[in-house]
């Protein structure tokens, strides 16, 4: 049976790390995602789980101990944020080659420069094309919940890739608040050991990682994004039978109030349940507005998207991130560009909010859905995106 | 819903006090967030820490700007940041502080209720430190009644082992000495 806990979401998340009995963790830590590491190492070295913990001397040295582990057929972890998952930058598209089913919670945060610790989801937008799937929490039990998803995901024979989980840094991993707990029973029935395809084991010689030429290297590179894209089908198994045992429901696309609204707001992360605030303050008001929240990024959800925005007149999409120089934020511009072939489609706007850890309000919410309606009625869209917020003085 | 904010210095244990309170409320049935002010601590300078507690699902992760409550666990803080910011007339204003209600209302302005407890003289006498922060959860409990202090039991049990009871004791003196206007 679950149990219903308070505790800081950190510590739960390790505990969530500890109940899929990983065979090994290599972390180095940083923050915001320090708290995952120390819990987790004491579990660890408290005797209460039977694994390895490396500590390594960098993060690149983490994601590099995790995959040659998981190439062993070890179950296998790391957690990071920002400049650490910057570092290990060069070893995430291997992971996806080599289809290493590690799993990795990123505690979000803005990537350097300026020097800042605090949260926007900066540092996962970069690591966008590494060939990942991605998943986004909205609150402490969505953390536990997809950590544990991750490992059954990744290690499906019909999936065999890396995983990332995506916790809003301090927003999620600082906080205290209840959660139900899955028991170790639960979880043992839910996620059965892990099977690799084919490990290094000296008695066995097998070449993983090798050189690919101008002969193959595009087949595989296709192969890795076909391999992304059919994902998707075993997450929504994964999450459907998820909901059968535990009742908590997961879609690429998790909507609210949303059916009939003419204005939808789409967010990603921990902003999702402070933007129903600001939904249902304008419902009371006769607004038709709607929220949608991403819960899968990669691979992306295009025909959950197609779905949720029919009979839309607006869609604001709000992204905690920025692409200098370019034509919005990371989660406006996909957007824009999945629904461009559409027949119909709602007018689109995109803001961006949160930057290195600026707080977001439901006010802000309400602000940003009244301004995109009433630009959308003049039918005078000024900017192509806009970020949100700047203080002028 | 309850919005408390507390402040302290580095290390005199606000974050502990928001963990405590928010642990309490939940395992009693509630709803509630504990967190940090968030960004990097040091040592003796001022933070603040916060509290939300409800009988629903809490779904705000902004900040707190207008809290119910104010604790402030090193009354020198007064002097220093604006402790009494944002907080609703009708709220709570507690200080840890040998001072009477009257004089905590002159260096604050605050024309609200004043709880007035000398949490550090408690805590010097029931467990030898300065250290105030589960001392002052006491106080707050008696002047919101945010949990009942039956519910600090087995969080203090948790967090502190074999000097829970003497936490537990001083939490209990508060809770009985506090003065409130």
């Amino acid at each position: 049976m679950s149990k219903r806990i308070g505790m800081e979401v950190s510590i739960a998340a390790a505990e969530a790390v500890a109940l899929c009995r990983i065979d090994v963790a290599a972390v180095y830590p940083i923050t915001p995602s320090t708290h995952i590491a120390e819990h987790l190492s004491s579990i660890v070295s408290d005797g209460k789980l039977d694994a390895e913990f490396i500590t390594v001397e960098s993060e690149h040295s983490a994601m590099s101990g995790i995959m040659g582990a998981s190439a062993a057929g070890a179950r296998a972890f790391t957690a990071t944020g920002s400049q650490g998952v910057m570092y290990m930058h060069e070893m995430l598209p291997v992971a996806s080659a080599m289809r290493l089913p590690v799993v990795m919670a990123i505690g979000n945060r803005a990537v350097s420069g300026p020097l800042n610790i605090l949260n926007d989801h900066g540092d996962i937008m970069m690591e966008r094309d590494t060939g990942w799937i991605s998943l986004f929490a909205q609150n402490g039990q969505e953390v536990i919940d997809m950590i544990i998803q991750a490992f059954r995901i990744a290690e499906h024979k019909d999936v065999m890739l890396p995983v990332n989980v995506n916790i809003d840094g301090f927003i999620l991993t600082h906080m205290v608040e209840a959660m139900d707990m899955p028991d170790q029973d639960e979880i043992d029935r839910f996620l059965p050991p892990f099977v690799p395809y084919a490990t290094l084991h000296p008695d066995r010689p097998v070449s993983m990682g090798t050189f690919a030429g101008n002969d193959i290297y595009t087949e595989i590179s296709k192969s890795k994004d076909a391999a992304l894209i059919n994902a998707k089908k075993t997450i929504l198994q994964i999450w459907k039978e998820w909901e059968k045992l535990f009742g908590r429901k997961y879609e690429p696309i998790e909507s609210y109030r949303a059916d009939d609204a003419e204005i939808l707001l789409l967010t990603m992360g921990s902003m999702g349940e402070t933007a129903e605030m600001a939904i249902d303050a304008l419902r009371a008001k006769g607004m038709s507005v709607g929220l949608l929240k991403f819960k899968l990024w990669r691979p992306f959800p295009f025909d959950e998207l197609k779905k949720a925005v029919k009979g839309a007149k607006i869609l604001t999409v709000i992204d905690r991130a920025i692409s200098y120089g370019g034509p919005g934020g990371p989660l406006g511009i996909e957007v824009r560009s999945a629904l461009y072939d559409e027949s119909s489609r709602p007018a689109i706007f995109n803001y961006i909010i949160g930057l290195g850890g600026r707080d977001v309000t439901p006010e802000d919410f309400m602000t940003i859905l009244k301004s995109s309606a009433s630009q959308a009625k003049k039918k005078a869209m000024k900017e192509r995106y806009v970020i949100y917020g700047v203080r002028e003085s | 819903m309850i919005e408390i904010r507390w402040h302290g210095r580095g290390g005199q244990g606000a974050v502990t006090s928001v963990e405590l309170l928010a642990v309490a409320a939940i395992e009693e049935g509630k709803f509630a967030q504990g967190f940090p002010s968030f960004g990097p601590e040091r040592r003796g300078a001022p933070v603040a820490a916060f509290n939300r507690v409800d009988t629903k699902r809490i779904k705000s992760r902004a900040g707190i700007y207008k809290p119910d409550v104010v604790a402030v666990l090193d009354e020198s803080l007064i002097d220093l940041v604006n402790v009494v910011e944002g907080l609703k007339p009708q709220g709570i204003l507690i200080v840890n502080t040998q001072k009477t209600a009257g004089q905590i209302a002159k260096a604050t302005g605050f024309k609200g209720h004043i709880g007035v407890v000398d949490a550090r003289g408690i805590a010097m006498h029931e467990m030898g430190v300065s250290i105030a922060n589960t001392t002052m959860i006491g106080a707050l409990i008696k002047a919101t009644g945010v949990v009942t202090m039956d519910a600090m039991k087995s969080p203090i049990d948790h967090r502190f082992g074999r000097i829970a009871d003497k936490n537990m004791n001083a939490m209990t003196r508060a809770y009985n000495e506090i003065k409130i206007s």
